[in-house]
């Protein structure tokens, strides 16, 4: 327990996570019950996005694509081959990834602002390949006939099923980016965002392990997206591979705290709660009132805590330490 | 045959030549002083034996093996480290974390790593400094840190670029101990200078460049009484 105990941050951690654990009995109304999942689904792309744009710092504007590819390849799996959801969101992981050394081959050779416009572009690209694909169902999009609950099929009629698979899939996202920032990767990474020059004068291959983050994290991204659509049992480009969604991806990091391992979840839990507030508040009261508060709080949180709100915590915890270390003396 | 050999080494950019068939040899557990006024092509040809840039042409080897044109990282591997000018600290990490990261070259286990790194910190005389957010550092600090992590990549080679300028006397003292324990260890070091003060007592060899020729070798005194070397110097003073 006192290894778990360590910091103030870890307790919160914990807290949240029982919390966490706890709330599908605590929560009755579906509609919060919803909100929870929301919540929980954003969080975990925030994550998946953190490695790349986070601690590698490679800012991608295009991660829905790997969002679309995932909920897209388990969609069409299982309505054409009648290939298991379980095994369609691996695929949709897999496919991602691999999709994503064509991604990282294209952007990867420009770097900042034009690294961040040029995943736009694919993305976009690839959103008005679906929006015309027959195949996939164009611009109507593809429903999945609901059968019947099961754990087997990952098709449930209730919310609290998918509350756990989701709370599941960000936890699982959580782990992973544990261990990497614990491993040579994730010193890699921070070594490639804060100087790439120096990176490479230590004898890392900065292009190779760019790919490497590209292609975790558009792993991650898409099981998400594979889980949006046995959820929402319909999918079209417009809501699986808009840039609209790309940006919430970083976002939800950014606000929350790029490169720290719970920052997107931090960020996730206030944006989502910001969005759903000022809808249900200001909604109804007029044309995009509800957008234009919710613009003006994250243009806030970005203008004043311009770390993330993690790392504002961070910030206030070190001054508080070196305060009491000074009354101490 | 020596560790580094430098043959022809030509560096054109565009209509200007930095550096104009510059030949030079560095062996192992020397010290060697690249100087020259601003403008001379030290950075240049600095940069290409650390794989930054392709020659135009000549050659250059690192224990007879060709490395004139391979990328930094692979220069790296091949047993090259380097610090830059200014010391491109990694700022997100603390200073063992700047060290572990270069140890990882050769250490993929992170724990074995960071012993690496503790080793170079206490060589370079940071160890007090090893969970201090390395941005925090001064830049006398910072540039230590930059040799050590340089160092943690068990080169056979060190590049330095002027890790002397812009420090006060006795941190130029104190950078002037930690080369000389960097080559009694075994390692060359290559170092592009200004503080003439600085090299010149500790230096085997100089090698001075002017406007991309180079125009004297020799140890610290033969240079230094070369009339050419003096005229170069005189010229810009």
């Amino acid at each position: 327990m006192k290894i778990l105990m360590k910091s103030r941050a870890q307790q919160i951690g914990v807290v949240a996570l029982l919390l966490a654990l706890l709330a599908p009995l605590l929560l009755d109304s579906p509609s919060h019950l919803n909100l929870a999942i929301l919540v929980l689904m954003a969080a975990q792309l925030g994550v998946a996005w953190n490695l790349l744009g986070g601690y590698a710092g490679q800012v991608s504007l295009g991660h829905a694509a790997f969002y679309g590819l995932g909920a897209y390849c388990s969609t069409l799996l299982l309505l054409n081959f009648g290939v298991n959801p379980w095994l369609g969101m691996l695929a949709g992981g897999a496919l991602a990834a691999m999709a994503s050394f064509a991604f990282g081959w294209s952007c990867f050779r420009l770097k900042g602002h034009y690294f961040a416009m040029a995943t736009i572009a694919v993305a976009e690209l690839l959103q008005i390949v679906f929006t015309n694909w027959e195949y996939a169902g164009s611009a109507v999009g593809v429903s999945i006939p609901f059968g019947q609950d099961s754990w087997a099929a990952m098709m449930f009629s209730g919310k609290k099923p998918f509350y756990c698979l989701a709370l599941g899939l960000l936890l699982l996202t959580l782990a992973a980016t544990w261990g990497i920032e614990r491993s040579h990767l994730g010193y890699y990474f921070r070594a490639i965002k804060d100087e790439p020059d120096a990176a490479r004068s230590l004898g890392i291959n900065i292009s190779r392990y760019k790919q490497i983050a590209l292609s975790i994290s558009a792993f991650f991204t898409a099981m998400g997206g594979s889980l949006y659509a046995q959820k929402e049992l319909y999918i079209d480009p417009g809501s699986v591979l808009s840039t609209a969604l790309s940006i919430k991806m970083a976002l939800v990091s950014i606000l929350g705290g790029v490169g720290t391992l719970l920052g997107p979840v931090v960020g996730a839990v206030v944006l989502t709660v910001i969005d759903e507030l000022s809808r249900s508040l200001f909604g109804g009261t007029g044309r995009g009132t509800d957008t234009i508060i919710y613009a003006a709080l994250i243009i806030a949180v970005a203008v004043f805590y311009p770390n993330g709100l993690v790392g504002w915590w961070r910030e206030r915890r070190r001054v508080a330490a070196a305060k009491s270390k000074g009354a101490a003396q | 045959m020596s560790l580094l050999e430098i043959h022809a080494l030509t560096m054109r950019f565009d209509g200007l030549v930095a550096n104009q068939e510059i030949s030079f040899t560095l062996d192992a557990a020397k010290i060697v002083g690249l100087i020259g006024p601003n403008g001379a092509g030290k950075t240049t040809a600095f940069n290409c034996v650390a794989g930054h840039y392709r020659p135009s042409s000549g050659r250059i080897l690192l224990n007879g093996q060709t490395i004139s044109g391979l990328p930094p990282e692979a220069c790296a591997l091949a047993g090259i480290g380097r610090t830059f000018q200014i010391a491109r600290t990694f700022t997100s990490m603390t200073a063992c974390e700047n060290v572990l990261t270069g140890a990882l070259l050769r250490h993929k286990r992170v724990n074995v790593a960071r012993e690496r790194a503790l080793h170079w910190l206490r060589f370079v005389q940071l160890d007090a400094f090893a969970d201090k957010p390395a941005g925090s550092m001064t830049i006398s600090e910072q540039r230590r840190l930059a040799v050590a992590r340089a160092l943690a990549t068990e080169p056979k080679l060190l590049l330095m670029d002027e890790v002397m300028a812009g420090l006060n006397p006795s941190e130029v003292r104190e950078m002037v101990a930690v080369v000389l324990r960097i080559r009694d260890s075994g390692i060359a070091c290559l170092i592009v200078e200004h503080v003439l003060e600085g090299i010149m007592p500790i230096a085997d060899k100089i090698v001075v460049l002017d406007r991309g020729l180079k125009i004297a070798e020799g140890t610290p005194a033969q240079v230094a009484a070369d009339t050419l070397v003096i005229s170069a110097y005189l010229w810009y003073a």
